[in-house]
C-alpha cells in the first residue's frame, strides 16, 4: 500500500473503537477551575490575579514567565478565590482557583485580532506569544517559540500532525472531522508566518473518515496535501513523522528546524484559527475519556483547570474494578495517584483501566530474542542500553545513543520477558544528562 | 476507592511470551518430528520423549539446586529436548540421549546462566559432544521405513561424488531418506520454517542467506552440480540447523546485519567443510563456531542510529 511510514515500529491494539464515532460533547462547566501555572514546557506562568478579583473568560491570568513559556487565560468567569501551591505529578504548581458564576461572560480581549490577508508573518508570531497556545500533542511547547527558528535555519515545510498514533485517543480524530475547516484556517496561519509554501497534514490510513474530511477541506489548497500515513506506532512521534512526510533525518540531538520542517499538532493549529481569527486564546481543549474502567466513555471539551474528578462524574463514574488512571495514552502517558488534580492544556486523553487491563506481568530474564532492536524507530539496541543502565553502566549506555530514544515505549511493549526496557533507557537518559551537567 | 496502580509507561505490552514463542517453535517442529517418527518407527518417539523428559527433569534439577526459580513451564527446555532429539540417529541407545540432554541443559544452558545466557545453541553443542564423544553409536544411521543399517547418508555419497548413487530428490524433500531423526524431510522442515518468519518468531534473513549461500557456493566450488547442490541444501541437517538452530536467540546477534554477516558465514563455513572438511557434514560445527563469533559480530554490526552518524 502506498502510506507513508518509517522504518520499525509496531502494531499496538487500538482500543479507538469506544470513542471514535463519538462527537465531541461539551463537558457542563464545573464549580471551580483550578489554573495551573505550569501547563507547558518551561519557564511556569507568574499568576497576575489575586484573591478577590473578578474574572471573566480570555482572560490573562499567569503570564509567560520568559520566551520560552506560555500565557494562561482564564476557562470560565467568576471570583478568584485562592492562589495556593499544590504538588501535581511530582511538580510543585501554582494554582489559581476561580469560582465559576456561570455567567460564560467575555473578557474584552476576546476579538479578531485579524485575518489571513491583512497580517504580517511578524504579527502573526507576535499575536500568537499571547494566545498561551501550546503543543496539544502531549509535550506543550509553546507555538511561538517554534514559530520563530533562528536565522540561519530557513524553514520550508510545515507538518499538521493528524496521526494520533496513540492507542485509545480519539480527539485530534473527532477535531479533524468536526473542525476540519479551522485546522485547515489554522494551517495557513501558520504556513504564512513561517513563510513556507508547503504544508503536509498527515493522518493514520485508521482515520479514512478524517483524510476525507480534511481533503475536502483542502480541495483547493495547492499548497496543503492530506496525506496518509501507514497504521503503526510510533507513527505521530515528530522524527518519524518528518521522515514519512519528507525523507529527512533530523540529526542525532536536533530539532525539526535543523531540517528545515515545523511540526505541529492538529489541536494547536486550530488553536491559531480560534485566537486568531476570533479572539479565543487556549482556554479548554478535546480530552478522550476512556477504557475499561470509565462507565461511559466520550470525547469531551474541557475548559482548562477543571478537576479530573469532575470530569469521571461527567462521563457517570469509574467501574467497580477501576484501578489505574493514565493522563495521556497507554504508550506514553503517566499513570496518576489519584484524581486530585486539574486538567491542563495537554489533558489530551484519561484513560482509565479496570484491574485486568491495568494487569502488567512480572517481568522475566531476557532471551535476547531481538525483537526490541527490529522495531525500534530509532534504531537503537534498547536491549543493551537497558542491560547497561540496570548495571549502572551509563556511560556505555550513553555511547549506545541512549539519548537518543524518544521514550516511545515500543521496546517494553514488543518485549516477550516483558522486561521495562523504556523505563531502564528512561533512568539511564536522567543519569546521563546529571554527570554532563557536572 | 483503592490505591490507584503507578507504573511508567508503557501501560499496555504485547501478548506474546516466551512462553508462546516456546510454543511456535514447538508446533513448528511437528511436522518434522512426525514425519521422523513415521519414517523411523516407534522407537524414535521413545527417543524423542526421552530427551525431552531428560531435558526437562536436568533443567528443573540444576534450579533447585542453585536455589532459583524452577521455569520449566517457559518451555524453553522441552525446545532443546525436542531439538536435540531431531539431531539423533535414530535407533541410539536411550542413555545417550539422557547425556546429551544432561550436556546441553546443566553445561551449555545453565552453567552460563540459563535461558538467554548461552553463548551457544544447547542443543547443537551437545550433539557435537556426543559425535565426539561416541563417535561409533553417533554414526551408524537407518534406512527409512525399513530401518535397516544404512551404508552411507545423501551427503556422504555427494561428498564421494557417487550422485548416481543418491536416492531420489523427491525422498529428500519429504523425508524418506537416511540421517538424523528430524532432519531428513526438507518439506517439513520449511513449513515449519515458514510459520516461524510468519509468526516473527524468527527473522528470515539467518535462515535465507544461510541456505543461499551454501546453495551457491557449493555450486560454484563443488563443480557447478545444480543437482548435487540442490541435494545438499536438502540434506543433513541444513535445513533444521539453519531454520531452528542457528536462530537461537541468545547464540546470534540481534541486529538485522549482523544476523545477516552470521548467517553468511556460517554458509560458507558449513560449505568448506562438507567439501574440502574431513566430516560429511558441516553444520553442526559451522554453527557452533559461529556462535562464538556472535559478540564479534555484535560489536561490529551496532545501527547507525536515526539521524546519526554511525557509531
Amino acid at each position: 500500500m502506498g502510506f507513508l511510514t518509517f522504518r520499525g515500529g509496531i502494531d499496538v491494539p487500538h482500543g479507538k473503537e469506544a470513542t471514535e464515532k463519538l462527537p465531541i460533547v461539551d463537558c457542563p462547566p464545573p464549580q471551580r477551575v483550578f489554573l495551573s501555572m505550569r501547563q507547558h514546557i518551561g519557564a511556569p506562568a507568574q499568576a497576575v490575579v489575586k484573591v478577590g478579583d473578578e474574572i471573566k473568560i480570555g482572560q490573562l491570568v499567569g503570564k509567560a514567565g520568559g520566551f520560552v513559556s506560555a500565557n494562561i487565560h482564564s476557562s470560565v468567569s467568576g471570583i478568584v478565590k485562592r492562589i495556593s501551591t499544590k504538588k501535581i505529578m511530582g511538580t510543585d504548581a501554582v494554582l489559581v482557583e476561580i469560582e465559576n458564576d456561570f455567567q460564560e461572560s467575555l473578557h474584552e480581549d476576546v476579538k479578531a485580532r485579524g485575518n489571513l490577508d491583512a497580517l504580517e508573518p511578524g504579527e502573526i508570531r507576535k499575536l500568537l506569544g499571547e494566545s498561551g497556545i501550546v503543543g496539544m500533542g502531549g509535550a506543550g511547547f509553546p507555538i511561538h517559540v517554534k514559530l520563530s527558528p533562528p536565522e540561519n535555519k530557513p524553514i520550508d515545510v510545515l507538518i499538521i500532525n493528524g496521526a494520533e498514533c496513540e492507542p485509545y485517543l480519539t480527539g485530534d480524530h473527532r477535531l479533524m472531522l468536526e473542525n476540519g475547516k479551522e485546522i485547515v484556517q489554522g494551517t495557513k496561519l501558520i504556513m504564512k508566518s513561517l513563510g513556507v509554501s508547503k504544508a503536509f497534514i498527515a493522518i493514520e490510513a485508521n482515520k479514512p473518515d478524517a483524510i476525507l474530511a480534511m481533503k475536502e477541506h483542502t480541495k483547493n489548497e495547492q499548497d496543503i496535501e492530506v496525506v496518509s500515513l501507514k497504521t503503526k506506532y510510533p507513527q505521530g512521534a515528530e522524527k518519524q513523522l518528518i521522515f514519512a512526510c519528507t525523507g529527512r533525518y533530523v540529526p542525532s540531538g536536533g530539532l525539526p528546524m535543523d531540517v528545515g520542517v515545523v511540526v505541529n499538532n492538529t489541536a494547536s493549529t486550530k488553536a491559531v484559527a480560534d485566537f486568531i481569527l476570533r479572539g479565543m486564546p487556549l482556554v479548554d481543549r478535546v480530552c478522550t475519556v476512556t477504557g475499561s474502567g470509565i462507565t461511559s466513555p466520550m470525547n469531551v471539551k474541557i475548559k482548562n483547570g477543571t478537576p479530573l474528578s469532575h470530569i469521571v462524574e461527567v462521563a457517570k463514574g469509574v467501574t467497580p474494578d477501576f484501578a489505574k488512571l493514565i493522563l495521556g495514552g497507554p504508550m506514553m502517558g503517566m499513570a496518576a495517584p489519584d484524581m486530585d488534580m486539574p486538567s491542563t492544556k495537554t489533558t489530551g486523553g484519561l484513560l482509565f483501566l479496570n484491574s485486568e487491563d491495568a494487569y502488567i506481568p512480572e517481568s522475566e530474564p531476557c532471551i535476547k530474542c531481538g525483537k526490541c532492536v527490529d522495531i525500534c524507530p530509532v534504531f537503537l539496541e534498547p536491549i543493551y542500553i537497558a542491560r547497561y543502565a540496570e548495571k549502572g553502566y551509563f556511560g556505555k549506555a550513553d555511547e549506545l545513543g541512549a539519548l537518543d530514544c524518544i521514550e516511545c515505549g515500543s521496546c517494553s511493549f514488543i518485549c516477550p520477558s516483558k522486561r521495562p526496557l523504556v523505563h531502564s533507557i528512561r533512568m539511564a537518559k536522567r543519569k546521563i544528562l546529571e554527570s554532563r551537567k557536572k | 476507592m483503592d490505591k490507584l496502580i503507578i507504573t511508567s509507561s508503557p501501560h499496555v505490552r504485547s501478548k506474546t511470551t516466551i512462553s508462546s514463542i516456546m510454543a511456535d517453535v514447538l508446533l513448528a517442529l511437528m511436522p518434522a518430528t512426525a514425519l521422523g517418527i513415521y519414517y523411523f518407527g516407534i522407537s524414535s518417539a521413545l527417543l524423542i520423549a526421552t530427551t525431552i523428559v531428560s531435558a526437562v527433569i536436568f533443567e528443573a534439577m540444576v534450579q533447585k539446586v542453585r536455589k532459583k526459580p524452577v521455569t520449566v513451564n517457559d518451555l524453553s527446555a522441552v525446545v532443546t529436548g525436542l531439538i536435540l532429539a531431531l539431531n539423533l540417529p535414530p535407533g541410539i541407545p536411550l542413555w545417550i540421549a539422557v547425556v546429551g540432554a544432561a550436556f546441553a541443559i546443566i553445561i551449555v544452558k545453565q552453567l552460563f546462566g540459563g535461558l538467554g545466557q548461552n553463548f551457544m545453541n544447547p542443543a547443537m553443542a551437545a550433539r557435537v559432544f556426543l559425535v565426539i564423544s561416541y563417535p561409533k553409536i553417533m554414526s551408524v544411521y537407518f534406512e527409512p521405513v525399513t530401518q535397516a543399517v544404512s551404508t552411507a547418508t545423501p551427503l556422504a555419497l555427494i561428498k564421494a561424488g557417487q550422485f548416481s548413487n543418491l536416492p531420489p530428490l523427491m525422498n529428500a524433500f519429504i523425508g524418506k531418506t537416511s540421517g538424523s531423526i528430524g532432519e531428513t524431510s526438507a518439506l517439513a522442515l520449511l513449513v515449519g520454517g515458514a510459520y516461524l518468519i510468519y509468526r516473527k518468531v524468527i527473522s528470515w534473513e539467518i535462515p535465507v542467506i544461510y541456505i543461499g549461500t551454501t546453495f551457491l557456493l557449493t555450486f560454484l566450488l563443488g563443480g557447478m552440480n545444480f543437482y548435487g547442490s540442490l541435494y545438499s541444501i536438502l540434506s543433513g541437517g541444513l535445513l533444521l540447523g539453519g531454520i531452528y538452530m542457528l536462530t537461537d536467540y541468545s547464540s546470534s546477534p540481534v541486529t538485522r546485519q549482523g544476523k545477516m554477516i552470521f548467517a553468511f558465514g556460517a554458509g560458507v563455513l558449513t560449505t568448506l567443510i562438507r567439501l574440502f572438511g574431513g566430516y560429511p557434514e558441516g553444520v553442526m560445527f559451522s554453527i557452533l563456531l559461529m556462535n562464538v563469533a556472535t559478540p564479534l559480530i555484535e560489536h561490529f554490526s551496532v545501527p547507525k542510529i536515526f539521524g546519526g552518524a554511525k557509531k
